[in-house]
């Protein structure tokens, strides 16, 4: 390939340990008894539950929606009754429960109907519904709804697609076996993303250390009718993430806090390319995905795996062994400890990732740091990471803004080279949740000072109302002893508003008690006259509009009744 | 423990360890040329180094043994033992140690913590306080009449029974001493260099070791240890300097090559201004860095009160370190090319 | 002499014209410094500072009426920001205004609940629903847990429950690797 690559800065070459798992084909794991299937599978808000506890679903069938722009559907993997939708252990480093559907399989694996989709006939913004409708997030880790990012918007194009075959991290396979076994169905996907997005450059980086994935794809992508360049790229960690393939493939930076399509490139995962293929090409949500199950066990392989599968289940089809200190969720610069192994695979799940003491030997334990910027040589985004040690240890999170905390990807090359072994990323990490907590505070207490303020202001306000309804009444009150004689009892009100040593109180007890008399007089005198033949249907009518009556009344009579409780 | 959950092989150990490999070719060198007294001095400074960083982690509540195992007392030690003359008095080495561990180094808060070069610090006080005895510089064998043998060393390091006249036929002024005060006795560089100390570039035999300085300080960049910004920052400040005034009156000022090659400039460039600790650390910072402490050296030399400025020109460096670090922050990725500044 | 006694009130007259313009020029509205006070209070508005509401305690601390440790909501760390923002040291948290708790919000048992709406008044910042003989409660997401309502309710049925930490809210926890605790697990 004549193509001219770039370097991104930094980067490290952890031991790729990529072979133990490529050896053998891709399995299709069993179907589970129990799936549990959580609802926030992605980036944004979680699904809605759709279903209810004890309903028949089948397979590919909508469990629960989209809720909100950023945000994708989640559907049962197979058929089976739902048995509960509650609180379930999922695969986050927390170890916190979180809402799943739990789905108790009949074994039938019965497809819900489904057919394909023609794409070109639709309505992009149709199109883009029923892609999220259809479950489709990125499956390079962000899960990221790819509804969302097929929208290219008003303003931008999006001249550049990039499919990224990276896979930089250790021990993980699944992208690369996809790549081998199913290049013609991932290039179906890029057409359709193709379609949306209007792309005109269509660049595939897959890492040198693939070169089964490197021919399979290029050999896939002679046989199509647009232009699909695949680009061999050097093996360097963290080269597939989004930002460094894009400096690679383009030699442009995406500006720190935009977005890459600000600058007119749009990166997928070839996983995403995939599933948006089945999803357009056969109905299929997505319900499966492939992950790659290695290191301590006795057959480190990829397999298919429904989502909601547990973990367990896989690690003993791989074959567990003894000596297991503990499984991740990805690979070992980024994965995820698993707090058990009765959670469940989710769409982010791309590897399960045994470990053993001879394998991942416990980490020393730190020293100081001794500021040899080893990290800000390794470091991708060329931050300076010794300094942002320094101020998120120190909790001076200003200063760690300051110096692009946020624009930090956690990618973990700093804390890999750190001589002082120092995890550096977990500073970054805490100081992230603790600036996002305290803004999440901060918001909180502008709300509840808006709402006080607020407050404050009707209660003003309703005094001032309350005074002047008063003056009004007495006024009238004034008028009316003028006038009738008989009802003398009820002027005792009057002077007592005219503030004369009577407390107010009295004043409005005296006053409501002549609302309640005039109130009854009136109730007599109006007595409905139509009321004679109704039908069952005015009946029901009039119960309604009376019980509204008296709520009003109830909420009326409020204030001050209120003002009498008061002490 | 979260991720990531592998690491690189290297440690602060093997960092440290690494440092004093590449000080080997100079200690050798020092060894083969101005006799082997400088053993004795590094063997005491190693000795009190170790000692008094393990009674200051212990008084700081921190565990010795991981710490003492980082080897980091040992390099300061090593460090300021080859500044001093190689027959300095022994508390003269015990009390420079002293100072740089207790003081420089752990009253800063340890390891990762001291603003000064603990080793530049203790030499600093030694020659603000003792400048006579700052001046036992062995000379090299190739020029004294007397050679002594380590034992001889130890006895003169020990302040044992020597005769003067022994002592004095052992001891030279350094290159740099001689041109100083040369200079100040109104002669002209040219009349100075004619005295038999001074060889090809730098002095006889300081040559030599300046040599062997540079090609550990070689090994050091080449293992990545070092980065190349403050050694030839460092060295082209002082050659850029020494240059300057050199060609504005080759009479009064040095030629730059002989300024360049004495071992403290070679042993400063490489081993002392890439203190990563007390140095700066954005790449723009360590230029900036390497070239003031070279330029302040020369300046030192050429118009202060001390024939070498190796030493006050890193402290003096090391006090803007945080100046230099906060103003040179580079551009990151993606980052606008003009950073705002706070 | 004259000239320089002239010369003298010219310039007190020019300077005098100069800060009075400014004074109108620059105006500030309000007291800048009880409004950046009042941005570190938490806004519970609960009133265990002694004042009627954070914006009054705010305005006390301006004019030095007030401590700047009277803020259990606010915690150490609040009077730390204080003490920053205005230039003291700062103090432990005066245990006469009561201790820091942790984060709550107010739960009304609907089943006792008899709707006489005092707690509704008593609501500092207007996060509670309901009517006269209607069921009250609380808007959650709007809850101070200020803890004014629990004294007007006849039938106490409001209780604090602390805020319980959910996939959501989860934080990253400060890592607990640093350095003397080498000394503390191996100490020589």
């Amino acid at each position: 390939m004549s193509r001219e690559l770039f370097k991104f800065k930094g980067g490290v070459h952890p031991p790729e340990h990529k072979a133990e798992s490529t050896s053998r084909p891709i399995h299709a794991a069993p179907l589970p008894k129990k799936l549990v299937i959580p609802l926030r599978q992605h980036i944004g808000n979680p699904a809605k539950p759709v279903v209810e506890i004890g309903e028949r679903v089948l397979k590919g069938q909508m469990i629960a929606a989209a809720d909100g722009y950023i945000s994708t559907a989640v559907h049962a993997s197979s058929s089976g009754t739902v048995t509960a939708i509650d609180l379930q252990p999922v695969p986050h480093i927390s170890g916190l429960p979180d809402l799943c559907i739990t789905i108790e399989t009949d074994g039938r694996d019965e497809w819900v109907a489904h057919a394909p989709l023609d794409y070109q006939a639709m309505e992009p913004s149709q199109l883009r519904m029923q892609l999220r409708d259809l479950g489709l997030a990125g499956l390079g880790g962000a899960v990221f709804p790819s509804a969302v990012k097929l929208d290219p918007g008003a303003s931008h194009a999006c001249t550049t697609l990039i499919i990224n075959g990276g896979e930089c991290e250790p021990w993980i396979t699944c992208d690369d076996m996809l790549m081998r076994h199913h290049a013609d169905e991932i290039l179906q996907g890029v057409g359709i993303m193709r379609h949306l997005l209007g792309s005109t450059e269509i660049l595939v980086g897959i890492e040198d250390n693939k070169p089964e994935a490197l021919d399979s794809m290029r050999s896939a992508a002679a046989k199509l009718d647009f232009a699909v360049e695949v680009v061999k790229v050097p093996a360097r960690y963290p080269g597939g993430g989004a930002k460094q393939m894009i400096e690679t493939l383009t030699g442009r930076q995406v500006p720190s806090g935009k977005l890459s399509t600000d600058i007119g490139i749009q990166v997928f995962n070839v996983g995403t390319s995939y599933a948006l293929a089945r999803a357009i090409h056969h109905g299929e949500p997505l319900i499966t995905r492939l992950v790659t199950v290695t290191g301590h066990v006795l057959r480190p392989q990829n397999f298919e795996v429904l989502i909601g599968t547990p973990m367990h289940t896989l690690i003993t089809l791989a074959g567990d062994r003894d000596g297991t200190t503990g499984v991740l969720m990805g690979g070992p610069m980024m994965g995820v400890p698993m707090p058990n192994l009765d959670v469940p695979v989710v769409k982010a799940t791309n590897c399960i990732l045994v470990k053993s003491a001879e394998l991942f030997p416990p980490l020393p334990k730190a020293l100081p740091c001794i500021r040899c910027t080893r990290c800000a040589d390794a470091c991708p985004v060329e931050l300076q990471p010794q300094e942002l040690f320094r101020f998120a240890k120190a909790g001076d999170f200003g200063r760690a803004q300051e110096y692009h905390l946020f624009d930090c990807i956690e990618c973990g090359c700093c804390s890999y080279v750190c001589p002082s072994h120092i995890p550096l990323v977990d500073f970054y990490r805490y100081a992230k949740s603790e600036i996002w907590a305290r803004e999440k505070d901060k918001r909180a207490a502008d709300l509840a000072r808006e709402r006080h303020e607020f407050r404050q202001f009707r209660q003003e306000r309703e005094k001032k109302e309350k005074a002047e309804k008063l003056a009004a009444k007495a006024q009238a009150a004034r008028a009316q002893a003028a006038l009738d004689q008989a009802q003398r009892a009820e002027l005792a009100a009057a002077p007592a508003a005219e503030g004369a040593a009577v407390s107010d109180t009295d004043a409005k007890k005296a006053l409501i008690a002549a609302a309640l008399a005039r109130a009854q007089a009136k109730k007599s005198d109006a007595a409905p006259k139509n009321v004679d033949q109704l039908t069952s249907e005015q009946l029901h009518q009039i119960e309604e509009i009376e019980a509204r009556r008296t709520k009003i009344r109830e909420l009326a009579r409020k204030p001050l009744e209120s003002e009498e409780k008061k002490p | 423990m979260p991720s990531p959950f592998i690491l690189d092989r290297t440690s602060v150990t093997q960092v440290m360890a690494w440092v004093l490999a590449a000080l080997l070719p100079g200690i050798a060198t020092y060894v083969w040329l101005f006799g082997p007294g400088i053993l004795v001095t590094l063997s005491l400074a190693t000795v009190t180094a170790l000692a008094a960083e393990a009674a200051m982690l212990k008084a700081r509540g921190y565990a010795v043994k991981p710490f003492l195992a980082d080897l980091s007392a040992i390099v300061t030690a090593w460090l300021l033992a080859l500044s001093l003359p190689s027959l300095a008095p022994w508390w003269l080495i015990v009390t420079g140690t002293l100072f740089a561990i207790v003081v420089a180094k752990h009253l800063y808060g340890g390891l990762g913590q001291n603003i000064f070069n603990p080793a530049m610090v203790g030499y600093a006080v030694l020659i603000v306080s003792f400048p006579v005895q700052m001046t036992h510089w062995a000379g090299p064998n190739e020029l004294t009449s007397v050679h002594l043998t380590l034992a001889q060393s130890a006895t003169v390091i020990f302040g044992g029974d020597m005769p003067r006249a022994t002592l004095d036929a052992v001891t030279m002024a350094t290159p740099l001493d001689a041109l100083r005060t040369g200079l100040l006795q109104q002669l002209t560089v040219d009349e100075v260099m004619t005295h038999p100390i001074f060889g090809h570039y730098g002095g006889v035999g300081f040559e030599w070791l300046a040599g062997a300085f540079l090609l550990g300080g070689l090994l050091l960049w080449a293992l990545r240890i070092i980065s190349w910004q403050v050694p030839l920052a460092f060295l082209a400040g002082i050659w850029l300097t020494a240059g300057f005034l050199n060609f504005f009156d080759a009479g009064r000022f040095g030629p730059p090559w002989f300024h360049l090659f004495a071992p403290s400039v070679m042993l400063g460039a490489f081993f002392i201004a890439t203190d990563p600790v007390s140095g700066a650390t954005t790449p723009r910072g360590k230029l900036i860095f390497g070239l003031g402490a070279g330029f302040l050296t020369m300046a030192i030399r050429t118009w202060g009160g001390f024939p070498d400025g190796v030493a006050f020109a890193i402290l003096l460096m090391n006090l803007c370190v945080p100046l230099i670090d906060q103003y040179t922050q580079p551009r990151i990725y993606g980052g606008a090319d003009k950073e705002p500044r706070a | 002499m004259l000239a320089a006694i002239g010369v003298m009130v010219l310039l007190a007259v020019a300077i005098g014209l100069v800060l009075g313009w400014s004074a109108i020029r620059f105006k500030v509205e309000g007291n800048p410094l009880a409004e950046k006070i009042d941005a570190i209070l938490p806004q519970t508005q609960c009133g265990q500072c002694g004042f009627p509401g954070c914006r009054p305690y705010a305005e006390a601390i301006a004019k030095g009426e007030a401590d700047i440790n009277q803020c259990p909501p606010g915690g150490e760390e609040g009077v730390k920001k204080l003490a920053e923002l205005l230039g003291v040291e700062p103090k432990p948290l005066d245990e006469a205004h009561g201790t820091p708790k942790p984060k709550s919000v107010a739960f009304i048992d609907e089943q006792t609940c008899i709707g006489c709406t005092l707690c509704i008044q008593a609501c500092p910042v207007d996060a509670i629903s309901g009517a006269a003989k209607q069921m009250h409660t609380i808007i959650a997401a709007e809850c101070t847990g200020c803890e004014l309502c629990l004294p007007p309710c006849p039938v106490d049925c409001i209780s604090m429950v602390p805020i319980a930490e959910d996939l959501p809210h989860w934080k990253w926890k400060h890592p607990v690797v640093m350095m003397k605790k080498i000394a503390e697990t191996e100490g020589a």
